[in-house]
């Protein structure tokens, strides 16, 4: 099981102090809490990609190759990167950048993103934000497995022989989630593919998001990837702890009463109703173990912490009583009721490159000389086989 | 077709009456009884119950606001999701329905009334807003696919007074059980479902809806793109 925590990058005036972080305050103190979640022992630091104020993170893979390359050992994730507005080759890019930086710490995580007005900016229409998704990420993954792609398809223009570059550290892509908490599609191509299926399980009843993932889950095993129980599940959620309950629910009142989604509710009510935890660590301990019993078995939980305007040094408090008072026992607790045969973690890079070259020798790409293009001839890379020629595509 | 034994037929009256005991109620329960005794007669056993909006107002408020659908509101949905026909009352604010039940309304999968039998019922302090049940709530019932019967009520304070509300009363009964006797709503949905456009989650339970992948159509041309395209 993994643990960590999720981002969304919004930069919110803190209710307490009145103080309004800028966006460079706002963006070491990202810095800081990923680098403070590495220390901790979390398993996942996560941000997300959004192009309007008051978001600061419009560049999730350069804040996470600084993130990366101060960190040791936290796996980075993102929550989400927009597969609709963002072109399908400049992700396969900069992922695989920022994959071979990290060493293989990253994963990512697709979303389509809600924001209607940023689609036009990108020169996409909103009203086929699925179709985008979908297509996109046919096209990502192809980049990912082949060295050499023609590619023909509504939103972006055609490729011929078109390399991207750099491959995937050890040639195995990093793996992939898909963020959806109301699209059947996009968890049927989850599932489609064996990749993971995230749901964010915020502002919304407990239980809300079951009947998608389980419809991910059978999915998963009717493409023949492992039984559904298998299915790689992650869930968000919210937390805000303290030693004592009482002092949780007097802390973080003010934050949440503060919040930009237009709740009425009081913050009992709202704990109550909601995946969000407050209270001890026992109290958190006990709603997270209330998602494995809802969705069962499944492989990563991250918690939204640095949201509502918490300021920094209260963010790295949460980080601590996390990773000291509620993770162990989670792992332990969570690790325990596992069902056999049930994977702990969606697969690391470590699994991947083990899985596909077991022991044998680690494909290392490493590229012929520069003849201009890829169109002609055989692969760009010295280990490719000089007699596979590639294909002209059919005017 | 129809025994003893069977299960007894449910009419909901959904109601955005507001005072106690509300006229906008009051006329929607003459209507309800009339139909049960009219269903009655043919040897049909139903069973009124009541959604009453006011006391779900503040659930009504999150759902439209930020979407949360509380656990009273989503009874109500599964309870309307489940009925043979719905008796829909309001009274009439500022020339239309009420706020509180188009807010409701606007909080309903658009699936969840596809084919039901729905009678229309208004109340207002003048007849001048003679027309809201026909002008401003068809509309409405027309969007979610609903089957209208074809007379409406409305009642102004006069009304209440005219033998002629109690005829109106007596003639939409008779179509609302009409409706429900026949079965039509199972007859569009059993064979026609998935033709209607659906939203994944939907409250919809119709009888011709698979229990549980069968809302979900693995020929459309998204679904095919999911799949690599």
């Amino acid at each position: 099981m993994q643990f960590g925590i999720f981002s969304v990058s919004d930069i919110t005036s803190d209710p307490v102090s009145g103080h309004t972080p800028s966006e460079a305050e706002r963006i070491q103190a990202t810095v800081a809490t990923a680098r403070h979640a590495d220390e901790a022992g979390l398993d996942v630091f996560a941000v997300g990609e959004h192009h309007n104020p008051p978001f600061f993170d419009s560049s999730p893979t350069t804040l996470l190759a600084a993130i990366a390359a101060q960190t040791r050992q936290i796996q980075l994730s993102t929550s989400t990167t927009l597969i609709t507005t963002n072109d399908p080759v400049r992700i396969a890019e900069d992922y695989a950048m920022l994959q071979h930086l990290s060493q293989g710490r990253l994963d990512l995580m697709l979303g389509r993103g809600n924001t209607v007005p940023v689609y036009p900016w990108f020169g996409k229409d909103i009203r086929k934000g699925v179709h985008l998704a979908l297509e996109n990420y046919n096209l990502l993954h192809r980049l990912w497995r082949e060295d050499v792609v023609d590619w023909d398809g509504e939103f972006r223009t055609p490729l011929q022989g078109f390399t991207a570059t750099p491959r995937p550290l050890d040639d195995v892509p990093p793996f992939v989630w898909h963020g959806s908490i109301r699209t059947p599609e996009i968890a049927e191509q989850a599932a489609y593919y064996g990749n993971g299926f995230f749901a964010n399980n915020i502002l919304a009843p407990m239980g809300h998001f079951k009947p998608l993932v389980d419809f991910y889950r059978q999915r998963f095993e009717h493409y023949g990837h492992g039984r559904a129980q298998d299915a790689f599940v992650g869930l968000g959620g919210q937390a805000y702890i303290a030693k004592r309950s009482q002092d949780a629910y007097k802390n973080f009142r003010p934050y949440f009463d503060n919040n930009p989604f237009g709740l009425q509710m009081s913050l009992e009510e709202w704990a109550s109703a909601t995946p969000t935890s407050v209270g001890s660590p026992q109290e958190v301990i006990e709603k997270t173990l209330s998602f494995q019993e809802i969705y069962g078995d499944y492989q990563r939980q991250l918690w939204a912490l640095d949201t509502l305007g918490l300021p920094l040094a209260e963010v790295l408090k949460q980080i601590d009583l996390l990773a000291e008072e509620v993770v162990p026992v989670l792992r332990k607790e969570m690790e325990a009721r596992r069902a056999p045969g049930v994977p702990s973690t969606a697969p690391t890079h470590a699994q991947l490159v083990k899985a596909k070259y077991g022991d044998g020798p680690v494909r290392q790409p490493t590229p012929n000389r520069n003849r201009g293009d890829n169109t002609a001839g055989a692969s760009p890379y010295q280990d490719g086989d000089p007699s596979a020629v590639a294909v002209h595509p059919q005017p | 077709m129809t025994t003893p034994t069977a299960e007894p037929r449910s009419i909901i009256v959904v109601t955005a009456g507001v005072s106690d005991p509300s006229s906008t109620t009051l006329l929607a329960n003459r209507l309800a009884q009339k139909s049960v005794d009219l269903l009655g007669g043919r040897g049909i056993r139903a069973e009124v119950s009541t959604i009453e909006l006011p006391a779900l107002v503040g659930e009504i408020g999150k759902a439209s606001v930020v979407g949360f659908v509380g656990q009273e509101l989503q009874g109500a949905i599964d309870r309307l999701a489940r009925a043979d026909a719905v008796i829909a009352a309001t009274p009439v604010y500022k020339a239309d329905v009420s706020g509180l039940f188009k807010s409701f309304l606007d909080v309903l999968d658009n699936d969840l009334l596809i084919a039901k039998p729905v009678a229309l019922v208004a109340t207002a302090g003048t007849s001048r807003h003679a027309l809201v049940p026909d002008e401003r709530m068809r509309p409405l019932f027309a969007y979610l696919r609903a089957l209208t019967i074809p007379t409406s009520l409305f009642a102004a304070p006069e009304d209440w007074a005219e033998r002629s509300l109690s005829t109106r009363v007596e003639r939409a009964a008779t179509e609302l059980a009409a409706l429900v006797e026949s079965g039509v709503t199972a007859s569009i949905t059993d064979v026609a479902w998935s033709g209607y456009q659906h939203t994944y989650g939907s409250s919809a339970r119709p009888t011709g809806a698979a229990a549980e992948l069968g809302e979900i159509d693995f020929d459309s041309d998204l679904m095919r793109l999911a799949t690599g395209g």
